[in-house]
């Protein structure tokens, strides 16, 4: 294997990863930066999904957090209600979301552009919807308590111990991401992106290439919101809500789309961020929302596309 | 053999039939033309034909099934492709990963063999490249195939499209406008391109209004006007009819008329 074919290997961003992932505790301070560690892997999580969707394809989704929302009342409601092991909701709560995005992904997934994102945004809505009005499923606005994940007779508690699941997490699902990419789907994909006719006439099934994605990217978003959940041990309706939906639209955005690398960056950054500009006091918000704007504007293309044509030096 | 056949063919938008009862019948491996005024339904017509419209009325017959109403992308794998008059690139895309694009047809790992690249996927990357590479050379852009697409000439971006329609190894490839917008140096590699291609028995169907490459390369030309057949025959028999040179002189004036036939 020459180095050529080794820097050029799909996995190596994955390795990095893993390797930061693995770095990364020797330089905290206090367990409270596991905390921060393990919220960004499972933010990152859900927004290497979301690129799938709307960086490689092309097709934004203005609710994602109404998968969000699935997988982390899954569970809540699962281990409460029915009496089912975590874990085991965990993976319903996967397949639950992956089965609500096909049957809500035929239809809309006709739409583009700006459609598509109304239609979007009015499921996200619609799932924080019922999360908060069934009240005696969900607890209403005030939400639920999570009962701990316990895998046979090991209860998972402790930060430290979810910042290795995260990390372990997000490095798997940065790997089939990858493996997506370079593979007959993953080239379909991009090439919906650009133009849907040419890839028609090309013989790809773009209706069924959009919705697969959508599935994919559904199921990324609950994993991560059950993660959320089982680590907060609480779960509220704001877990589906628009703002959320938008935050990870801005992680995508942020990071660069169509760039998985770029999906952990985007999280790490709007993660961070709030829990560093609490200086600001009440003007936190502010700064906040001016330093996304700055981002934007000098690096156009998202923080890690930007750099590396920034390195790779001028285009030939 | 008849390879592709339409069967008063119509299409009416927002009162003009801008295809109007065309029937046309192609001959397997040969070159095919199809030329007219401006507006005449040129393009119209090979949208009806890729399934990119569906027709108001009549049938389409591609390789002895009726294909009227299937969608491009299931008539594409059937063996039917095409390129775009104002192209269609996939400009985020190398010019290597435009043209592997054009093997999806062949392709047959699932998405979950995909998704965890199993062997089979990398053995089909790789077998995709090949032909992909293969797709390049036969249009002169092997040595362009790490540059990205967006960076390539638009001479050599037609030829790029030329290259990933060839990949899905069609049985009939539509070619609109080929040499639109290229210099008689790109024009003429355009027409060795298709000679190129007919010889490997592809079938060919051009909308082009270089009349001298059309009158170079074609076996028959069929006429366009306002929707409707003006004439069909061997490019010596529609450059001499006076219909055909009529509707060229009412439409652009004598000067797009000389220029097309002399």
């Amino acid at each position: 294997m020459t180095l050529r074919t080794l820097l050029g290997h799909r996995l190596l961003p994955a390795l990095v990863v893993a390797a930061i992932v693995v770095a990364l505790p020797w330089f905290f301070p206090s367990t409270y930066y596991y905390r921060i560690g393990a919220l960004v892997f499972m933010f990152a999580l859900a927004v290497v999904g979301l690129n799938l969707l709307m960086g490689f394809a092309g097709q934004v989704s203005l609710g994602h957090a109404g998968f969000v929302g699935i997988g982390a009342y899954s569970v809540a409601i699962g281990p409460v209600h029915l009496g089912l092991p975590s874990w085991l909701c965990l993976f319903a709560g996967a397949v639950l979301s992956g089965a609500v995005a096909f049957l809500v992904g035929r239809p809309i997934l006709r739409l583009k552009g700006h459609y598509l994102a109304v239609a979007t945004l009015g499921f996200g809505l619609l799932v924080a919807i019922v999360l908060t009005n069934e009240a005696g499923l969900t607890g209403g606005p005030d939400g639920m308590s999570v009962p701990r994940l316990t895998l046979f007779s090991w209860t998972v508690r402790g930060t430290e111990t979810w910042y290795w699941i995260a990390g372990a997490t997000f490095v798997g699902g940065f790997v089939v991401a990858a493996n997506l990419m370079e593979s007959p789907t993953g080239r379909a994909l991009q090439a919906i992106h650009d133009s849907e006719i040419a890839a028609l006439v090309l013989g790809v099934d773009v209706a069924r290439k959009k919705l697969a994605v959508f599935v994919i990217s559904a199921i990324y978003a609950s994993m991560a919101g059950s993660y959320l959940a089982l680590f907060n041990g609480h779960v509220t309706p704001d877990v589906a809500g628009f703002l959320r939906s938008i935050e990870l639209v801005a992680m995508v955005v942020l990071g660069g789309m169509g760039s998985i690398i770029g999906s952990l960056v985007g999280s790490a950054l709007l993660v961070v961020l709030p829990q560093a500009l609490t200086i600001f006091h009440q003007y936190e918000q502010t700064v906040l929302g001016l330093i996304l704007m700055v981002f934007m504007i000098f690096l156009r293309r998202g923080i890690v596309p930007s750099l590396a044509a920034a390195l790779a030096g001028p285009r030939k | 053999m008849i390879i592709l056949q339409t069967d008063r063919l119509s299409i009416t938008f927002g009162g003009v039939r801008a295809i109007d009862g065309v029937n046309i019948a192609i001959e397997s491996g040969q070159v095919f033309s199809i030329i007219g005024p401006n507006g005449s339904g040129k393009t119209t017509l090979f949208n009806l034909v890729s399934g990119i419209y569906t027709p108001d009325d009549g049938t389409v017959q591609f390789a002895g099934e009726t294909v009227t109403g299937l969608s491009p992308d299931n008539l594409a794998r059937r063996g039917l492709s095409r390129t775009f008059q104002n192209l269609q690139i996939f400009s985020r895309m190398s010019v290597l990963e435009n043209v592997m694009v054009g093997r999806q047809r062949h392709e047959r790992t699932g998405i979950l063999a995909d998704l965890l690249h199993l062997p089979a996927v990398a053995r089909q990357n790789e077998a995709t490249a090949e032909a992909a590479h293969a797709a390049l050379a036969r249009v002169g852009l092997a040595s362009s195939s790490d540059r990205s697409a967006a960076a390539l000439a638009y001479g050599a971006l037609k030829r790029l499209e030329i290259a990933r329609a060839l990949a899905s190894e069609p049985t009939l490839l539509l070619l609109d406008e080929p040499a639109a917008g290229c210099n008689p140096v790109e024009t003429q590699e355009i027409e060795g391109v298709i000679r190129s291609i007919v010889k490997d028995g592809i079938t060919v169907v051009l909308v082009e209004h270089d009349m001298r490459l059309v009158m170079n390369i074609s076996d028959r030309v069929h006429v366009l006007a306002h929707g409707r057949t003006l004439a069909e025959g061997s490019p010596e028999q529609v450059r001499s009819d006076p219909a055909v040179v009529e509707a060229y002189l009412g439409v652009h004036g004598s000067q797009e008329a000389t220029r097309a036939f002399d």
